[in-house]
C-alpha cells in the first residue's frame, strides 16, 4: 500500500487510488468539476491541480495514481496560482447570469469561484454562445454555461447505459448534445441535472420555481417503486417543489429514477381535501363527523362476514397495521388483503417474498437469471446495479422472456413454463451454467407469481437450488422482485388472507361494505356494495366510492416502509395534508373511537411500538420448512411479462403532468395543446 | 472555424459499395475482436470517398451499425475532424492552405482567385455544381508555399494568375498537371542546389 505525504500529513492508501482520493483521506478538500466518484476519470477540467515534489508542473490529482513516497502540497501559492489560472479560463466563456440561473446557490462553479475566481476579467473578446439543445421533457439546457466536464456524457454511457449523449465539434466549438437532439431514452436521465456542476443542465419542471435556500429540506424515503430510494424532499410552504437523491450506498447509491424525481407534481393535483358523501351519484362535501356517523351505522348494520378491506400500493406500514388492528379488534373479522391480484406468496417464511441477495449483492453475483421480470421498468435503480455488475464483473445475464432493451446484453429464452421446468430439472444448457456459478441470482418478478403454476414452479426452483448447495451462509440466490413500495411491509404485517380468496369474492359481489385504503388497482364491477375509499388522490378508487375519506400522501406523514430487500426505513413528514385531510392512521383510529368510544392507539408512538413488537414476534415465528407435494404433469403456460406502464404506475404518477409529458416524449407524440 | 453541422438535405440510405466493403473489412480485420471500433476513422474516410467527398448522416448510422457502436460516437468523430466533410462539396474539391507560411507568400490571392472563379463563399458549389473550395490549415507543403490541394493532388508555388489558369482548366473538365508551378522538382531549391555539393545523391 503506497504511503505518501499530503501537506505533511502521512497517509496510506490502497493500491490503485488516485492522489485526489489520498488527499481526501488526509482531510484536504480538492476543488473539482469533472471528477465524480461513481464515474470514470476524465481529467479534463484541470481544477484539481496540486503540487507534487520533483514535478516542475502541477499535476491533475484526479487522474494521477497515488504512489509511494509522493509529497503532495495543496496549500502553496503555486497551487493557488495554477487553480486561479484554470478558473480564469473556465470563466472566460461562462456567462455572468447567476441571478437568472436555476443552479444559483448550489453551483460548484459559483462556490469555487469564491475561492479561486479573479474579480475582473482579462478576456476582452466576445463570449461564446451555444444554441440550446433539446434533451427531452425533463432536462432544460442552457449550453452557453457548459464547461465541458463531460460528467453527463459519462453518466449516460456508463450508468444509464444509453449512449446517446456526446460531445460534438472540437476546441472552443465543442458542444454537448444528444444524437440529433432527440430526447434521452432513459429512466435515469434526470440524474444528469444533479451531476452538472454548473447550470447547463437544469430541471425543466422545476425551472424558476425556487431558490435552494428558500426550501425546507426533509430526508425521506421514496415510494414510487419497491427499492426504497433515499430522497430529499424540498418543500416551499405546502408545495413539494422537487425531489433529490441522497446517498445510500446500499440502496440507490447516488441516483434516483425519473419517476421518483418528477412524479412529485402529482402531489399537487387531484387531491382529496375534504370528506365526501355520494348522494344520487353526486359527491357532496361533508364534515368528518357526518362521514364517521354514516360509516359507524353501516358497519353496525352489516353482518361482519360481509365486510372486507384492501390496502394499496403506497400505503405505509403504520396505516396497514392499524387497518389490520381495526379489522381484528373493532370489526372482529379477518377480511383484509394487500395483494391487488391473485398472486402466489408464501408469507410464512420471510425469505420467500424478499430480495434475499440484497441490492449490494448484485455486484458480487456472477450469473443473473430473470424470471418474469423486467427490472428496467419495475425497479430502475436495481437495474442500474445489474448493469454495473455486468460492466465490472462481466456478469452473465439471462432472461426467460425477451425483454427489449435492458441497457445491458442478455440471453433470452422462449418464456414457456416448460422451459423453466427444464432449467430447474437440470435438463437445459442454462442449468449447467447455474450449477457452475458461485453466486447465482434468480430474480423472480410479479408476473411469474401470477402464473397458475407459480407455487409448483417456485418450489421446484427452490429445491433445485438447495439440492445443489446454492444456499450458502452468506448467499441466498432466490430473489423476489416486488414492484410496490408497500408490498413487503404488508406481507411482514400479515395483511394477507390465506383462507379465502377475497378478490374472487369481491368480483362475484359477495360483500356489502368494501373499505379501500389507497387501493386503486382492483378492478371489480360494483353492484350494491357500499365503498369507503380512503386516500390522497381522486382516482379509480374514489370514483366508485360512496364515502371518501381524504388521507395523506407519502410526503405528508411520518411512517415506515420496508423495501424489497426487507430493509425497514422511516419516511419523514415534509409537508402537511391539504385542507381537512388527515394522516391515514389517524382516520382509522378515529373511526374506531367513534364506534367503540375507545381509540385503538393513544398516539403514534404507541402504534409504532406495537407494530414493531408485532414484527419482532413474526420474525420468531418463521416457518423455514415450506414444502408441498405436487402430483401430475405441469400444464404448460406462456409467461407473459405484464408490467404497469412505467410513467403511470401509481396514483401520484398518474396525476403528474410531467409524467404525461415523459410518456408522450417516449411515444414521440407531439403536444397539440388540446389534450387538456 | 465554427461547429460544422450536417447538411440539411440528407440522402435516405447509404450502403458500402462492394469495393468499399472489401476495404472496410480489411481495415476492421487489423484490429483485435471486440476492438473493431478503432476502425471508425478509416471507415468514415472510405464512406467519404465513396459518397463524392462528403459523409451523410445515413453513412454514420451505417458505420455505427457496422462497427456495433453508438451513433453518437461516430457522430462525435465525424464532427471533430475537419477533413470529414459533412455537407456536399464539389466533385473537384479545392482546399487552399492559408496557414502562416502560405499566408506570407500570398495565399490570400489564391483565395481571391477561388472567389472569382468558383463561388463567393467557402463550401458553396460553383454555378455548374462541379467545384467548391475552402480554406484549410497547414497541408504540410510550406516549402512550396503558397499551395492548394484539388482532390488528391497538390498544386504548389502558385500565384493568382496561375491559380486562375488551373481553375479554368478544372472547370472545363481537364486535369491540370500537379506539382510546382515554378518548374521545381518536388521541393528542391530553385536554380539548383547550393549545399552538399560533394554528394551526388543528396
Amino acid at each position: 500500500m503506497p504511503k505518501l505525504k499530503v501537506n505533511d500529513i502521512d497517509v496510506e492508501v490502497e493500491e490503485g487510488l488516485t492522489v485526489l482520493q489520498a488527499c481526501e483521506k488526509a482531510g484536504v478538500e480538492i476543488p473539482r468539476f469533472c471528477y465524480h466518484e461513481k464515474l470514470s476519470i476524465a481529467g479534463n477540467c484541470r481544477m484539481c491541480l496540486v503540487e507534487m515534489e520533483k514535478s516542475p508542473k502541477p499535476i491533475a490529482s484526479c487522474a494521477m495514481p497515488a504512489s509511494d513516497g509522493m509529497n503532495i502540497k495543496t496549500n502553496t501559492e503555486f497551487v493557488e496560482k495554477a487553480r486561479k489560472g484554470v478558473m480564469e479560463f473556465l470563466l472566460a466563456n461562462h456567462p455572468l447570469d447567476c441571478p437568472v440561473c436555476d443552479q444559483g446557490g448550489e453551483c460548484d462553479l459559483q462556490d469555487q469561484s469564491m475561492y479561486y475566481g479573479v474579480d475582473k476579467s482579462r478576456f476582452k473578446e466576445n463570449k461564446r454562445l451555444v444554441p440550446e439543445k433539446y434533451m427531452g421533457p425533463l432536462i432544460k439546457t442552457q449550453m452557453t454555461r457548459c464547461i465541458h466536464c463531460t460528467r453527463c456524457v459519462r453518466f449516460a454511457t456508463e450508468v444509464a447505459g444509453v449512449p446517446e449523449l456526446g460531445a460534438i465539434g472540437r476546441g472552443e466549438d465543442m458542444q454537448i448534445t444528444t444524437y440529433l437532439e432527440q430526447s434521452m431514452q432513459s429512466e435515469l436521465s434526470a440524474n444528469v441535472v444533479d451531476l452538472c456542476p454548473v447550470g447547463a443542465l437544469t430541471s425543466k419542471p422545476y425551472v424558476f420555481e425556487a431558490r435552494p435556500w428558500e426550501l425546507k429540506k426533509t430526508e425521506t424515503i421514496d415510494v414510487m417503486d419497491a427499492v426504497g430510494s433515499n430522497i430529499r424532499v424540498d418543500t416551499y410552504d405546502w408545495e413539494v417543489k422537487r425531489v433529490l437523491p441522497i446517498i445510500n450506498e446500499d440502496i440507490n447509491e447516488e441516483w434516483i429514477s425519473d419517476k421518483t424525481r418528477y412524479a412529485c407534481d402529482g402531489l399537487l393535483h387531484q387531491r382529496l381535501d375534504t370528506p365526501f358523501i355520494k348522494y344520487n351519484k353526486k359527491f357532496e362535501k361533508a364534515s368528518w363527523a357526518e362521514v364517521y356517523k354514516i360509516i359507524k351505522s353501516k358497519f353496525e348494520n352489516t353482518s361482519k362476514e360481509k365486510i372486507c378491506g384492501f390496502v394499496g400500493d403506497l400505503t405505509n406500514m403504520e396505516t396497514s397495521y392499524i387497518f389490520k388492528e381495526f379489522f381484528d379488534r373493532t370489526l372482529d373479522i379477518k377480511n383484509y388483503e394487500s395483494r391487488p391480484d391473485n398472486r402466489f406468496i408464501n408469507t410464512s417464511n420471510r425469505e420467500d417474498y424478499i430480495f434475499n441477495s440484497s441490492i449490494n449483492g448484485i455486484e458480487e453475483s456472477d450469473l443473473i437469471f430473470l424470471v418474469g421480470s423486467n427490472p428496467r421498468y419495475e425497479a430502475t435503480i436495481l437495474n442500474a446495479r445489474i448493469r454495473k455488475s455486468y460492466l465490472n464483473n462481466n456478469t452473465r445475464i439471462f432472461s426467460l422472456n425477451e425483454n427489449g432493451d435492458l441497457t445491458y446484453p442478455y440471453e433470452s429464452f422462449d418464456g414457456q413454463t416448460q422451459t423453466l421446468k427444464n432449467i430447474f430439472d437440470g435438463a437445459h444448457e442454462l442449468s449447467k451454467n447455474i450449477l457452475d456459478s458461485k453466486k447465482p441470482m434468480i430474480i423472480i418478478g410479479e408476473s411469474f407469481l401470477r402464473l397458475n403454476n407459480a407455487e409448483y414452479l417456485y418450489i421446484k426452483i427452490k429445491e433445485f437450488l438447495s439440492k445443489n448447495n446454492k444456499f450458502l451462509d452468506d448467499w441466498n440466490p432466490l430473489n423476489i422482485l416486488t414492484c410496490d413500495a408497500s408490498s413487503v411491509g404488508n406481507f411482514d404485517l400479515g395483511l394477507i388472507n390465506k383462507e379465502t380468496n377475497l378478490l374472487n369474492d369481491l368480483k362475484s359481489n359477495k360483500f356489502e361494505i368494501v373499505y379501500l385504503v389507497g387501493q386503486d388497482n382492483i378492478n371489480f364491477n360494483k353492484r350494491d356494495e357500499f365503498v369507503i375509499y380512503q386516500g390522497s388522490h381522486g382516482d379509480k378508487g374514489a370514483e366508485i366510492a360512496d364515502i371518501i375519506l381524504p388521507g395523506s400522501a407519502y410526503t405528508e406523514q411520518d411512517a415506515h416502509y420496508t423495501n424489497l430487500e426487507g430493509k425497514i426505513q422511516k419516511a419523514y413528514k415534509a409537508s402537511y395534508p391539504p385542507g381537512e385531510a388527515k394522516e391515514d392512521w389517524q382516520i382509522i383510529n378515529e373511526i374506531a373511537e367513534f364506534m367503540n368510544n375507545r381509540k385503538l392507539f393513544n398516539d403514534k408512538e404507541e402504534l409504532e411500538s406495537s407494530m414493531f413488537n408485532y414484527l419482532n414476534l413474526q420474525k420468531e415465528k418463521q416457518n423455514k420448512e415450506y414444502k408441498k407435494e405436487f402430483s401430475g404433469e405441469l400444464k404448460n403456460e406462456k409467461l407473459k411479462i405484464d408490467i404497469k406502464p412505467y410513467y403511470f404506475s401509481n396514483i401520484i404518477a398518474r396525476c403528474s403532468k410531467t409524467m404525461i409529458e415523459c410518456n408522450n416524449s417516449k411515444l414521440n407524440l407531439k403536444s397539440t395543446g388540446t389534450e387538456g | 472555424m465554427s461547429l460544422r453541422r450536417p447538411a440539411k438535405h440528407q440522402p435516405e440510405n447509404f450502403e458500402f459499395s462492394s469495393s468499399s466493403l472489401d476495404a472496410a473489412k480489411k481495415i476492421v480485420s487489423k484490429y483485435p475482436k471486440g476492438k473493431q471500433q478503432s476502425a471508425v476513422m478509416a471507415l468514415l474516410y472510405i464512406a467519404q470517398r465513396q459518397n463524392s467527398n462528403w459523409i451523410p448522416l445515413a453513412a454514420m448510422k451505417y458505420i455505427a451499425k457496422f462497427l456495433d457502436m453508438p451513433y453518437i460516437k461516430v457522430y462525435e468523430v465525424a464532427t471533430f475532424y475537419t477533413m470529414y466533410n459533412l455537407s456536399p462539396v464539389g466533385k473537384h474539391f479545392i482546399q487552399v492552405c492559408t496557414t502562416t507560411p502560405c499566408m506570407i507568400r500570398g495565399a490570400g490571392k489564391l483565395v481571391e482567385a477561388c472567389k472569382e472563379k468558383i463561388s463567393e463563399n467557402e463550401c458553396e458549389l460553383s454555378d455548374d455544381k462541379s467545384c467548391s473550395w475552402m480554406e484549410v490549415e497547414c497541408l504540410g507543403a510550406c516549402v512550396n508555399a503558397p499551395m492548394m490541394q484539388i482532390n488528391d493532388e497538390y498544386y504548389e508555388d502558385l500565384d493568382k494568375e496561375k491559380t486562375l489558369k488551373i481553375l479554368d482548366k478544372i472547370l472545363k473538365g481537364e486535369s491540370p498537371k500537379p506539382g510546382s508551378y515554378r518548374g521545381r522538382l518536388n521541393n528542391e531549391p530553385e536554380n539548383n542546389r547550393k549545399t552538399l555539393m560533394e554528394y551526388k545523391n543528396a
